[in-house]
């Protein structure tokens, strides 16, 4: 299960990438693979101010409609437009070109108390 | 001589030019152009290019795909959650008597006395079945249920001054009741099932508070399992000051044996379509009434059938009532229906519907216990859920064996739901098939589960014997093709 040391992570299985007072988003390399394939993207509207917990975009899989939280609170300045047209990127790259959202974040400082990779793995884990 | 039904040419394909279905007679009044009739803007510029085919051909075409439905008429049907129970015939006989099928919903009431007392009588019934103080036929649906019955509850809590804007909902609830929170305005906690399947009390009580609307549960809940906390759970709503939601999907497994109006709910659906042997294929139509205890009375969508001095009528003043949810009284056919199934069975029958449908739940789980993974060890109430194989080659997954199954010629079971099972197989043979035809059942699935280890390829690969084989479900979804057209 790749879960790189550089990213902070979610309860809810998302991942923040934090760059200065702006964190990108996207969804865990094991949530992909629980959802299964991603078939539909519901992408946040730009300048939407979003509270940490609230619903940020939402993912379609075969499986499954599932919710993807806000990790961090703040105001969506970016959305990945690119998934609208090939969701599957999601499960091809969660890391990278399948993220869903940047947040410009209200308290940055707060990013701080998300995850570690190393809780995050032991949270997987447990839950096995 | 007959092709194979699996091997039918489209109705396109039959088309020949010039061949017709009907002759029609010479027009024995003056011809008058399209163009004089029509605006031009209008007026078609090619051939609207139908199919050519005699009226022989049309029916053999029709009826040979008509063939090719699944039904409870056809086959078992052990879809989880559904109650795909037989549908028994003198339903049709008494929906179709012409005092209830030649009826029009504008005539006065005391020209239709006796489709009043039907509904007057059934309302009590279900009530009294729910444990509850009233109800109304007006939905159409399950969910449609859920919309109302958080209706009213939104307008008791209105009427008493309150704002109350979350409604709790347990993890493994059906999709239907966050969905019907949000349509409804308000705002959905989830909380997380504990260990043995049940509510999380301590999450429950975390979760309960000066803003909670209800709780809405199901109960036996998707995971087949009932919940004995249930007096506690209901004592923790209620002081919070929230009302409990009784989400019928389950009714199945209580018929006589409990009732939801005792276990402290306040507001109950019922699906007759599940649970009271109305049809069910074809999305419908259903049928979704909804009971409520005293208090909720008031906000009942109108109009409610009454009975003064042996007289019927529709009473529409009742200035609380959240309005009308439906055009009309609802599905009058469909709860007709369920009315002659409750009255074929009568309370003991009704009783016994739910005894056997454990009982059928029950062996089916103990004995495919052996071959597929049990997530609680438990006895589960109408329907058993399975979390996939216990042993197979790598990559076999649920959905391989459900596709296997229709190679038996059997509809599969539910899978991949609940959610918290992640490799769920649901299965709810219900009260009214044969131990015979269960036994089948049971030993198609140990077959598909020995076939997962020795040649897991007839699963991967599957179905071989179905008009369409395996499909693309991710392309399906992703690249949705739902038109057909001929040029192409």
């Amino acid at each position: 299960m790749n879960i790189p040391e550089n990213l902070r992570f979610t309860k809810d299985h998302e991942w923040v990438r934090v760059e200065g007072t702006r964190a990108i988003v996207g969804i865990t390399d094991f949530a992909q693979s629980e959802l299964g394939d991603v078939v539909f993207v519901e992408l946040p509207v730009i300048g939407k101010i979003l509270s940490a917990h609230e619903n940020l975009a939402v993912i379609e899989s075969v499986k499954a409609v599932s919710d993807i939280f806000a990790p961090v609170a703040g105001t969506v300045i970016k959305a990945n437009e690119a998934l609208s047209d090939a969701p599957e990127t999601i499960n091809q790259d969660p890391y990278d070109k399948g993220w869903i959202a940047e947040i410009e974040m209200t308290d940055p400082a707060a990013a701080g108390s998300l995850l570690s990779a190393s809780e995050y793995k032991a949270m997987i884990k447990e839950g096995d | 001589m007959t092709s194979s039904n699996n091997d039918q040419p489209l109705i396109f394909e039959r088309s020949r030019s010039g061949r017709v279905g009907a002759s029609l007679p010479v027009a024995d009044v003056p011809a008058r152009s399209l163009d004089q009739i029509i605006p031009q803007e209008l007026l078609r510029t090619a051939a609207a290019d139908l199919p050519e085919v005699s009226e022989g051909e049309t029916v053999r075409h029709y009826t040979a795909l008509s063939q090719r439905n699944y039904s409870v008429d056809t086959g078992f049907y052990p879809l989880g959650s559904c109650t795909m129970k037989y549908n028994p015939k003198v339903n049709e006989k008494i929906a179709q008597l012409p005092g209830f099928a030649k009826i029009h919903p504008l005539q006065p009431d005391e020209s239709v006395q006796g489709a009043l007392a039907i509904m007057h009588e059934m309302q009590t019934y279900l009530a009294e079945i729910a444990g509850m103080d009233a109800c109304t036929l007006q939905p159409v649906a399950g969910a449609h249920g859920e919309l109302t019955g958080i209706k009213l509850i939104r307008a008791f809590h209105e009427s008493r001054g309150e704002k109350r804007t979350q409604v709790i909902i347990p993890d493994s609830a059906h999709g239907t009741n966050p969905a019907t929170v949000s349509m409804n305005g308000m705002e959905v906690v989830e909380i997380p099932s504990a260990a043995d399947g049940g509510v999380d009390l301590e999450a429950l009580r975390k979760a309960a508070g000066p803003k909670t609307a209800a709780f809405m549960l199901t109960n036996p809940n998707t995971l087949g399992l009932f919940d004995p906390q249930i007096q506690e759970i209901a004592a923790i709503v209620h002081a919070a000051g929230g009302l409990l939601y009784y989400d019928g999907a389950n009714a199945n497994a209580i018929l006589g044996i409990t009732r939801p109006g005792d276990m402290g709910f306040d507001v109950v659906h019922f699906n007759l379509h599940k649970t009271f042997s109305t049809p069910h294929g074809g999305g419908g139509p259903g049928s979704g009434p909804v009971g409520v205890k005293k208090p909720l009375i008031p906000f009942l969508p109108v109009p409610i059938v009454q009975c003064k001095d042996d007289v019927y009528s529709l009473s529409y003043d009742h200035p609380l009532s959240i309005g009308k949810v439906h055009s009309f009284y609802g599905n009058f056919a469909i709860y007709l229906r369920a009315y002659a199934y409750i009255r074929t069975m009568g309370p003991d029958g009704l009783k016994q519907v739910s005894k056997d449908a454990v009982l059928a739940a029950n062996y089916v789980l103990k004995e495919l216990a052996a071959d597929y993974k049990v997530p609680f060890n438990r006895y589960c109430m109408h329907e058993c859920v399975f979390d996939g194989l216990r042993e197979a080659a790598p990559g076999i997954r649920t959905l391989d064996v459900a596709k296997r199954i229709l190679d038996y010629g059997c509809h599969p079971p539910t899978i991949y739901f609940p959610l918290i099972i992640h490799e769920a197989l649901m299965v709810e043979p219900t009260e009214t098939e044969s131990k015979e035809t269960i036994d089948r059942f049971i030993a198609m699935m140990r077959k598909i589960a020995k076939e997962a280890v020795e040649q897991p390829e007839l699963l991967t690969s599957a179905p071989h014997n179905t008009v369409v084989k395996r499909l693309d479900e991710v392309l399906a979804a992703r690249k949705p093709d739902l038109r057909w057209k001929k040029n192409v």
